[in-house]
């Protein structure tokens, strides 16, 4: 009898210490969060669309003369991105932005998340069939190395910069990669 | 001030205008060539369309400094040809302040596209604005340049 009793508690401890959430990796869910503000942002998403028409402004209106992504992600014949674009800024409010390399992504890789939850985005990104072919170091370096990133965080006159820094971004980007990149709060929704 | 050279309708030209001048101000007041015009200075409106080694580009925004050691091509440097002759038979200009920038929009897009639908002339030349509304009669002279049915 008492035998049983001890067999019956040690199942309920059993069961409960295997539901219990498992020790949350808030930090880094929260340093993701502030990488998806980011990534959201009008300055990212206006170009990481899912369809072919990239968006301007910070209310995301389509982009004016009907531009489209093109077979390489830089426009089409007599419309590229660099028909306007250029390397740098164009010093005038409503003249064209500007870096070097101007683009959307191209159409095979579209790394579309125009739209997603942070938990969405999250699986996306370790996806390299969904970035391009990068893994999560080689997204670090997207965001830390490419010129076309760095544009947004001096985007010029009219355009709000992203939530953080370049910096900041790059920082927080490491911390949940280094992490384990959990896609939610609690281990025991990590993806 | 350095001086830039630049190949202009195949021709090896100098300027000592600031690096950061507007394509388009070079062209027209430096060396003479007043095919592309001057609209709205923000791409916005395509007059000023030239070629930047087979490239449309918008001369207004374009500094000097991206064309240095490069071929531009103005509608002045544009090879006779099926174009303008099109051009001309559709008689596609009804003010004409646009056109130079439509045709050296749609000469890019022959260049890529020798036989565009319309759905492609439309994507080519939608930054190319006619306050006049020439835009159907610039789709058939594309079309009759392409020896397609305008």
């Amino acid at each position: 009898m008492r035998a049983a009793g001890l067999a019956a508690v040690i199942a309920v401890v059993a069961v409960v210490a295997c539901r219990a959430p498992v020790r949350p990796p808030a930090r880094a869910w929260q340093a993701f969060e502030a990488v998806a503000g980011v990534l959201q942002s009008p300055r990212c998403v206006s170009c990481h669309i899912p369809g072919d028409a990239p968006l301007q402004g910070d209310d995301g209106h389509r982009h004016a003369m009907n531009v489209k992504r093109g077979s390489d992600g830089r426009g089409t014949p007599a419309l590229r991105c660099a028909t306007c674009h250029q390397d740098a800024n164009t010093p005038a409010e409503h003249a064209p932005p500007g870096a070097p390399d101007w683009r959307l992504p191209p159409p095979e890789a579209r790394m579309a998340w125009q739209g997603l939850s942070n938990e969405a985005l999250c699986v996306q990104l370790k996806d390299p069939a969904r970035t391009g072919g990068r893994d999560l170091a080689g997204l670090e370096a997207h965001l830390r190395d490419d010129t076309i990133v760095g544009w947004s965080f001096q985007p010029g006159p009219g355009r709000t910069p992203p939530p953080l820094t370049r910096a900041e971004l790059v920082a927080r980007f490491t911390q949940w990669k280094d992490a384990g990149a959990p896609c939610a709060a609690s281990e025991s929704h990590v993806r | 001030m350095p001086s830039t050279t630049l190949i202009v309708n195949g021709q090896r030209k100098t300027t000592d205008a600031d690096p950061r001048t507007p394509l388009l101000w070079v062209l027209r007041d430096d060396l003479g060539l007043r095919a592309a015009k001057y609209g709205c200075g923000i791409a916005q409106c395509g007059a000023c369309t030239v070629h930047l080694d087979g490239d449309a580009i918008r001369a207004c925004v374009t500094p000097l400094a991206r064309a240095a050691g490069r071929q531009v091509t103005t509608l002045e440097g544009l090879p006779k040809g099926p174009l303008q002759a099109a051009w001309l038979a559709e008689q596609v200009p009804q003010c004409g302040y646009c056109q130079p920038g439509q045709i050296m929009a749609a000469a890019c897009l022959l260049a890529h596209t020798p036989r565009p639908t319309d759905a492609e002339i439309d994507d080519a030349m939608a930054g190319n604005l006619c306050r006049c509304g020439t835009y159907l009669r610039i789709r058939r002279a594309i079309h009759r340049a392409a020896g397609g049915t305008p």
